[in-house]
Formats: C-alpha cells, sequence, structure tokens
C-alpha cells in the first residue's frame, strides 16, 4: 500500500555536489514553512567540492518534530552514482522520483514503490540551448513538478523566487516559467497529488529558519566580540564567515564606515588561540571558531589561558573523530577533550546550545562568562546544529543588558590605593582582579606567565603558593556552577522511577522519543544539561531516579564519564544510549534503544507498559 | 637573584628625561640570567631607549616567549604589563593584544630557538600580517635553559663546548624578516650598545613590522673557539653598513656630513635617524638590493649589522584592516551592541 500522509513525511534529494541544486531544494523547504508547515532539514554531504553525491533531507512535520525521523518516503533521485541505495533506502509503500528522460532497466526499481517519472533533462534540452541554463532550470523544473505532486502552493514558490532574485527581473521572469513548465507538465501527465500531501497550517509562527553557525556568529557580534582569530576547518568555518557578514552590516562606524572589529583568519589553530588570548589578556572580548582537529593543537595555549586566567571564547563545531575523522558528519565527541583541554590539571566551562536559537543566546552570553570567570569558555556545537537551517524562535535582545566585564580595577581603583594582587581571592568566589595593560603609570603592572606564582603574581616555585593557587582554580570553578546555564528538566505526569540525561542536539530527538516511550507506557524524567560544570540540580536529578539513560552522539559516553569523574556517581546507576555512526541521532533510534534497555533493566514494568500501551 | 630587593636609593642628580623619569624607572626586577650574559645588554638597551624616548613605560607592552630571552622581560619596564607567554608563541599573543589596542608600544622578544625552530611559523605570520611591533630575536644559536643544545640560528660546521659539529644549514632571520616583508630590518650586536641604542628608538618610532637580529653571545655554552656566536667572533667579523643617529623631533641635528656620506631618513612621528653610511653606496631603501648584499657578505663570511631595510610609512594590520580610531578595547555597548531593532530586521530576513 503506499504510505498516505498530510503533512508528515520525509523527502530526500539525492544529488551531485556542485549541479546548483541546493537553491532549489532549500526553496522547497521554505515553501513548505511559508504554508505554515514545520520543516526539518539536513544536509548530508561528503568532503568533497564537485562530483561527489549529497543528499538534502526534508522532513515535513505538522506536529512540530525538528529531529532527523530516520528513513525517507519520498526520494527526490537525481543522482546515477547512488541511485541503487537510494531506491533501497525508501520506506516499504513509498515514492520514487526520478528523471525518466532515459530508460532504466525495470530491476533497477521496487515493486513496492510508486514511481513518478518527468523527462526532465529532455524538457530541458528542448526549452533551453545553453548548458548552464539547462542545469540551473532543470532544478526549478524538477520543483514545479514536486510542487504539483505534493500539492504544494506554488504561488509562495513564485513569491520565494521573487524574493531570491530581488530587482533581476529577467531571472525572475525565467526562474517563474521553469516552474509553470514543471508544475503544467506535472498536472497533465501525473496522478496530483501523490498520497503524500502538504496542507497549509499555522504551525510555524514566528520562528526563523537559520544555520547554528551564522546564529552562533550573531551571538558574537551581540556579545561584544571585536577580535575573531580562526583557521578553516570544517564545519566550523562557515561560523567565522558569517560573523564577517554580519560585523559588516552591525559594525561599522557610521561616520566613517571603519570597523569596530578585526577578523584575521590565522596560519593555523595555534596561531587563532594565540591571538585569542592576546586580545582577551588586553581586554577585548575574543574568540576562535574551530572544530575537533583545532581544539588538539590548541591544548598548550589552553592550559595558559586557565592558569593565567585569560578569558576567552571558543566555539567548537563538533565533527567525527578521531584524527581527521569524519569531516563532513556530526558528533558530541569532544566533551572530555574540551573539559579537561590541556596538560596538569584543568577544567574549562562548556556550554551545550541545543539549536541556532541557543547557539544565538550562549554565544552571547559565553563572553560574560568568559570576562566574569577570566577563563576559557567553550560553546559546544556540532555540525548537525552549525551547518543545518533550523527552525527556531526569534532571536530576542534586552536592550537594557550590558556587557559584564567583570573584576577589572580601573586607574581610579588603583588610585584609591586599593590593594591589587592579580591572583588574589579578595572575596571567596575564587575570582581575582585584573587590570587592562597601560592603565595605571605606577600601579596595578603584572607580569602574566604560564609558570607558578604568588597572589601578586610574582614568580616563585614554592609549594604552598602552587597549592593554595591550584586550591583558589578550584574555589572559581564551583563559583562557576552558578553561572552556567541551569539545566531543563521535564517531567513525566506525576514523576517517573527512571530518568534521561542528554545535551546538546539530540534535544529535538530526544524530545519526539519521550512522547513516542509515552505512548508505549514508559514514563521518563527528562534532564538537558546545558552547562559544564554541572549545577547542584543535576547531581539531585541523578540521585531522585533508580536508573538514569545518559544518551550522547559518541562512542565513548563522554559525558557521562564527566558525571561520574565530577559528581562521583555509581557508573551502574548511569545507562549509556551512544549513537555515532555520523548521521544525527533520531527519535527512532533513541525510543527503540531506551524501550530495549528497559525491558532488560526492569522487565516487569516493560511488560506492563507495553500492556497498557496496547489496552 | 630576585630574591634580593633593589634598593631604593637614589642620588639627588640622577639624570631625569622629559616626564621626570629616571633609568631607575625604567628598570625591572634583578636579572636571573649568567652574569655577563648578551641578553642583560638588550634589556639595557631597551631601557636606555625608551629612557631616552621620554616613552611611560606603562604604554608599553612587553611579550615573550618561553627561553632565555623570553626571561627578560622581568628585567626591565617594571611598571609595564609583560606576557610570557607559550614557548614560540609570542608573536600571536602579541598580534591578539595589538589587535585589542593599537595605542600601546609593543615589543616582542624572543630568541633564536623561539624564534627560528619552535615559533619559525608564527614570526613569519606576524610580518607578513604588518602587526606594528618591535620584534627583537636575541640570537645565540645555542638553547641555554635546557643547556647548550644546538638552535636552528646556528652556523654549518659550528661547534659546541663539547665538540659537536652543526651539520645543519642556518636559517638567517635577518634575510627571512625581508622576505616576508618586514619594513624595519635590522641587525646589531649585543656587545655594541652604540649601535643597539638608536636602532631599538627608531625601531620603536617605526609603524609596522620592526625587526631586529641581535647576536647576543652565550657566555654559558657558547662563547668558546669554534663558535660562531662568540663574542670574539662577532667582533672580528662584524661588517656595519651603515651607522646610526637618532634625532627627535626636538633634537637639533649638529654634525655636518659631506653630502653622501649621510643619509636623513623621517620617521613616522616625525623624528629622524642621521645613517652613516658605511657600506659604500648602500640604499636602506632597497629591499633586493639588501638581500643581495647581505647573501654577499655572507658568503665572505661576514656579519652585516645595522639599519639592512627601512619603508617609510608602511603602515600596518590596523590600516589593512581598517580598524576604528579608538582601541577596540575601549569601545563600549552602544559602540558594539547592534540592539533588538535591528536584530528584529535579521529575524525577517530569516523567514
Amino acid at each position: 500500500m503506499p504510505i498516505e500522509s498530510v503533512n508528515d513525511f520525509v523527502v530526500r534529494f539525492a544529488n551531485v555536489n556542485g549541479s546548483g541544486s541546493a537553491s532549489a531544494n532549500s526553496m522547497f523547504a521554505r515553501t513548505v514553512m511559508r504554508m505554515g508547515v514545520p520543516v526539518a532539514t539536513r544536509n548530508i554531504f561528503p568532503s568533497n567540492i564537485q562530483g561527489l553525491p549529497t543528499w538534502f533531507e526534508v522532513r515535513v512535520s505538522g506536529e512540530g518534530w525538528l529531529g532527523a525521523r530516520g528513513g525517507t518516503d519520498l526520494m527526490v533521485a537525481m543522482n546515477p552514482q547512488t541511485w541503487d541505495k537510494d531506491v533501497a533506502s525508501i520506506e516499504p509503500g513509498g515514492y520514487l522520483f526520478y528523471d525518466c528522460s532515459r530508460p532504466i532497466p525495470a530491476s533497477k526499481f521496487r515493486e513496492d514503490l510508486t514511481v513518478i517519472g518527468v523527462p526532465l533533462t529532455e524538457i530541458c534540452n528542448r526549452e533551453y540551448n545553453e548548458p548552464r541554463q539547462r542545469t540551473l532550470m532543470k532544478n526549478i523544473i524538477g520543483l514545479g513538478a514536486l510542487a504539483a505532486i505534493l500539492d504544494m502552493d506554488v504561488e509562495a514558490i513564485r513569491q520565494l523566487l521573487a524574493e531570491q532574485f530581488r530587482g533581476k527581473d529577467k531571472l525572475i521572469e525565467a526562474n517563474h516559467k521553469a516552474l509553470a513548465i514543471g508544475h503544467d507538465w506535472a498536472i497533465a501527465n501525473l496522478k496530483c497529488p501523490i498520497g503524500l500531501r502538504v496542507q497549509k497550517a499555522d504551525s510555524v509562527g514566528d520562528r526563523i529558519y537559520v544555520e547554528g553557525n551564522a546564529a552562533a556568529a550573531l551571538g558574537a557580534v551581540y556579545g561584544g566580540a571585536t577580535v575573531c582569530a580562526w583557521y578553516p576547518l570544517t564545519p566550523s568555518t562557515s561560523l567565522a564567515e558569517a560573523f564577517t557578514t554580519y560585523c559588516k552590516r552591525l559594525r561599522g562606524e557610521p561616520e566613517t564606515g571603519k570597523h569596530r572589529y578585526a577578523i584575521v583568519q590565522c596560519e593555523d589553530e595555534l596561531a587563532s588561540i594565540g591571538v585569542v588570548i592576546g586580545a582577551g589578556w588586553n581586554g577585548s572580548r575574543s574568540f576562535t571558531a574551530t572544530s575537533g582537529p583545532g581544539i588538539s593543537l590548541m591544548q598548550e595555549f589552553l592550559g595558559l589561558a586557565y592558569f593565567a586566567e585569560i578569558p576567552a571564547v571558543l566555539f567548537n563545531v563538533q565533527r567525527g573523530g578521531p584524527s581527521t575523522g569524519m569531516p563532513t558528519r556530526t558528533q558530541q565527541s569532544d566533551v572530555l577533550s574540551c573539559a579537561y583541554a590541556s596538560h596538569g590539571d584543568t577544567k574549562h566551562v562548556l556550554l551545550f546550545p541545543r539549536d541556532p536559537g541557543e547557539a544565538f543566546e550562549f554565544g552571547a552570553l559565553s563572553f560574560d562568562l568568559a570576562d566574569r570567570l577570566q577563563t576559557p569558555v567553550f560553546v559546544m556545537l556540532d555540525l548537525e546544529i552549525g551547518m543545518n537551517s533550523h527552525l527556531t524562535k526569534p532571536f530576542q535582545w534586552d536592550d537594557n543588558r550590558k556587557m559584564d566585564r567583570g573584576k577589572v580595577m580601573t586607574k581610579a581603583d588603583l588610585d584609591s590605593g586599593r590593594d591589587f594582587g592579580r591572583y588574589l581571592d579578595v572575596d571567596g568566589d575564587g575570582i581575582p582582579f585584573r587590570t587592562y595593560p597601560g592603565t595605571h603609570p605606577t600601579r596595578g603592572s603584572f607580569f602574566t606567565r604560564g609558570t607558578t606564582r604568588d597572589a601578586y603574581a610574582r614568580y616563585t616555585e614554592e609549594g604552598g603558593p602552587y597549592v593554595e593557587n591550584m586550591e583558589r582554580l578550584i574555589r572559581k570553578f564551583e563559583t562557576a556552577k552558578s553561572y552556567v546555564p541551569a539545566p531543563l528538566v521535564e517531567k513525566a505526569e506525576g514523576g517517573a522511577r527512571l530518568g534521561v540525561i542528554h545535551y546538546g542536539s539530540t534535544a529535538a530527538p530526544m524530545e519526539e522519543a519521550t512522547q513516542i516511550l509515552a505512548k508505549q507506557g514508559v514514563k521518563l524524567d527528562v534532564m538537558r544539561v546545558r552547562g559544564f560544570p554541572f549545577p547542584k540540580s543535576v547531581e539531585d536529578f541523578i540521585a531522585a531516579h533508580e536508573k538514569v539513560f545518559v544518551v550522547e552522539q559518541n562512542r565513548d559516553a563522554q559525558l557521562r564519564t564527566l558525571l561520574i569523574a565530577e559528581l562521583g556517581i555509581n557508573p551502574e546507576r548511569l545507562v549509556s544510549v551512544l549513537h555515532y555512526d555520523g548521521s544525527p541521532v533520531t527519535a527512532r533510534f533513541i525510543s527503540r534503544a531506551v524501550a530495549d534497555l528497559v525491558a532488560k533493566i526492569d522487565p516487569a514494568a516493560a511488560k506492563s507498559a507495553k500492556e497498557g500501551a496496547l489496552s | 637573584m630576585t630574591y634580593l630587593p633593589k634598593p631604593k636609593f637614589r642620588h639627588p642628580e640622577i639624570e631625569k628625561n622629559e616626564l621626570g623619569l629616571t633609568h631607575r624607572d625604567y628598570e625591572g626586577t634583578i636579572s636571573t640570567l649568567c652574569a655577563g650574559c648578551g641578553h642583560d645588554s638588550i634589556s639595557s638597551a631597551i631601557m636606555h631607549a625608551c629612557f631616552e624616548l621620554d616613552l611611560p613605560p606603562h604604554r608599553i607592552a612587553k611579550l615573550s616567549g618561553i627561553g632565555c630571552s623570553s626571561k627578560t622581560p622581568t628585567y626591565f619596564l617594571g611598571n609595564a604589563h609583560g606576557f610570557n607567554s607559550v614557548h614560540g608563541r609570542m608573536p600571536s599573543v602579541l598580534t591578539g593584544a595589538n589587535l585589542a589596542n593599537k595605542d600601546l608600544i609593543y615589543l616582542g622578544v624572543s630568541g633564536d630557538g623561539d624564534s627560528a625552530s619552535i615559533g619559525f611559523g608564527q614570526f613569519a605570520h606576524a610580518i607578513r600580517r604588518g602587526v606594528n611591533m618591535v620584534y627583537i630575536v636575541a640570537n645565540n644559536g645555542v638553547y641555554g635553559l635546557t643547556k647548550g643544545q644546538f638552535s636552528a640560528t646556528a652556523d654549518k660546521g659550528a661547534s659546541l663546548k663539547k665538540g659537536t659539529v652543526n651539520r645543519d644549514d642556518p636559517i638567517d632571520l635577518v634575510t627571512m624578516a625581508l622576505h616576508l616583508g618586514a619594513t624595519f630590518v635590522a641587525r646589531s650586536f649585543s656587545g655594541d650598545k652604540g649601535q643597539l641604542v638608536p636602532l631599538i628608538k627608531a625601531a620603536i618610532e617605526h609603524k609596522g613590522p620592526a625587526f631586529i637580529d641581535c647576536i647576543s653571545p652565550c657566555v654559558a655554552f657558547n662563547n668558546h673557539e669554534g663558535s660562531t656566536k662568540s663574542f670574539d667572533y662577532v667582533r672580528e667579523h662584524n661588517e656595519a653598513v651603515n651607522a646610526l643617529d637618532f634625532i627627535s623631533e626636538r633634537a637639533p641635528i649638529t654634525a655636518d656630513y659631506a653630502p653622501g656620506e649621510a643619509q636623513m631618513v623621517k620617521l613616522h612621528d616625525g623624528s629622524t635617524i642621521r645613517l652613516r653610511k658605511i657600506g659604500a653606496g648602500y640604499d636602506v631603501h632597497n629591499r633586493l638590493a639588501a638581500l643581495n648584499y647581505l647573501m654577499e657578505r655572507e658568503h665572505a663570511g661576514e656579519i652585516v649589522t645595522g639599519l639592512v631595510y627601512l619603508e617609510n610609512d608602511p603602515g600596518d594590520m590596523h590600516d589593512r584592516l581598517e580598524t576604528v580610531e579608538m582601541p577596540l578595547n575601549q569601545l563600549g555597548d552602544s559602540e558594539l551592541i547592534p540592539g533588538s531593532a535591528a536584530l528584529a530586521k535579521v529575524n525577517a530576513g530569516l523567514r
């Protein structure tokens, strides 16, 4: 039976990298959103610029689930290279849309699929003479045909095309014509609509559709960052590039057009973090954007920033590791390498945004935290958040908010005779005062170094002052617990004996999985951790549940390790659910894995849950 | 001997500069380097240069990497902020500091291990980026703190005290700096204060990447016969291309030179340096000729010192980045945070 579904299906576009399909694909997704139906989109792409296969997945979800679902209901198969796998991956009873200009042997199809052939190449060759036009317009003609079979709003597409090519009337006209050709051909030659349909709704609201990297970059602008030093590295590159774009737009000095920012593309990640630390030391808010390999290179400097107490912000857009790993796939596998970056005893502050909305929020917040705590702060994005556009609540800003520059002594403070010791804890929170270079002719200067010193920054290798300083750094880390964003808890009705802890991009699929499991009778209290060091509430949550599933996108259960190490939790209480094949974790995966584990942990409860769900 | 505080006693008629400061105001803590170390002479030359230029010490930021040379910033300009960073990474830290506040003077102190070995890349990139700084390498051809291994500037055929001979080709940082676009390039010798002090003064006044390679013999590990970085060797093979007088804007020019003997060069701040030519026909503004000359003299076994190359008004990294006049670290909320109205527009473009 062909799949029948309104506003709940997955379309996957199989393309060749560099064929110009991205724009038409994104327009498809945006049309659905313009129709008021939420979508979740993902790019699946190789480490390549031209020629290799790429996919673009659009999950249409009237209910608003934004995680990856898994499976494909309608495959738009435009890449002969991946045809066999693409066809095989379609859900039973699904649909296959393809270019039927050239015959494909019957053995290449599946009997359970509804096959929709449109002679795209043939139409293009008939309509256009130029090869470039044939390629580009093929995508738009295809979009027109898809709109017809899915009953989409053609007017919305026309509008989007008009917006995209604003000011270029000829292009608008040509695209509108191509759209109509495809649409008309489908209406005349195919059964429209098919079993899958998009129906107008009102479920998108005022949400925006944006990439996490762009959102984080905008957060850096609003966080007051003035120095960005970076080295190109997938999947973090677009963050630095977006910062450049937003700065050009928002950070010019009106009178002169000069820049209230400095962006340096460095020779490597060592230099990037060096520049960031130099600027932070000198009182500028500064950051770098990088990924796992970059973090590896920055280790020595991170220890310096921790020990010399210099503010720095690092956006780590995580990808598949180790080594070069899977540069274009997503993972949460740098948790430990960031939490304990560098040699010696070090600990770092981590923030875990769930989506572009929080990437903006935490992006701005990270600069306040870095200044307040005088230490590196890691914003832990991943490729799933960073390089995909997501629907998210609009960015918000309170105009009364001011930058928190932390404990900085001014010239007036120093003139007043206040005692200044660069590493002196004056009020018990472990955070000392600092001065910016050049502040005062005779007071407040100090020597910054990675070697040991006393509370007045005087070089010493004495054990006493060293231990005192290391203990103070621990006090400061304790203080950080109250500054990082608090965890959020969703309780099951009436509470549950089992809990879940998750973080970052696992949020969307976790929410959906929780509902799937609830329908099966598996009740879960769910905590989303948003920062490290873990506030007390994390400990309390674990203590209040018999077992807690820790859902992560890495092999080694890194957050679980951190929970055990930092909170002294009995490992048996924390049960791992791990997904790390490079694709974003799905609700299907989590719900199946958790259901299986519940059956093992508590067979009686699982059985009664099952019966309850059936009755 | 840092545990000994310096005595505070001052002679009532001690010399003061325009700021009313004495030489003592430009000092740091007592050096812990070996007695007779060339590096201490460089520190002394830096203090003299800053004193004579009437610079407020706290408007200087002194940065270094790791090694004997990189320890020296503690021993001068005690009222300046200092940053003893990571081995070979001073250039990036200095670059960041400079980005944050272009109004301070940036003094980068490094060594041959720090700049020619572990930090060769950062040395190169800070120079090609046009960072406004004085970059001094105290060059002794050996690692001192780890007790006398060859560095990358050690000459081929030079030998260590215990007889080990260096088989590898040396890196010449002066030639490199010229290639990389430094706009002030000099070499000097820690034993020649008369040459070094005016060079440092001119380098400070120069707006752009100013590089000084200062041969600074290591008395503990590289001052023996067979070394090409010893006091004796350098004195014997020193070939100065010019002699330098630094003339501040205020000071009158007194001495007379026959035409062709001296070249007057205006610096960014309006001060002047007078170059008394020693090398016949040497033109300090010709990068290509400088490279040729250096390689030729090096082949003849000489060590070329003096101001090797100078570009007038080259501009710096901030000019290239088109940053605003006000230092970036002084911009406040109203200059940096675009506000909710601007954000609403961004939101509107994302639907």
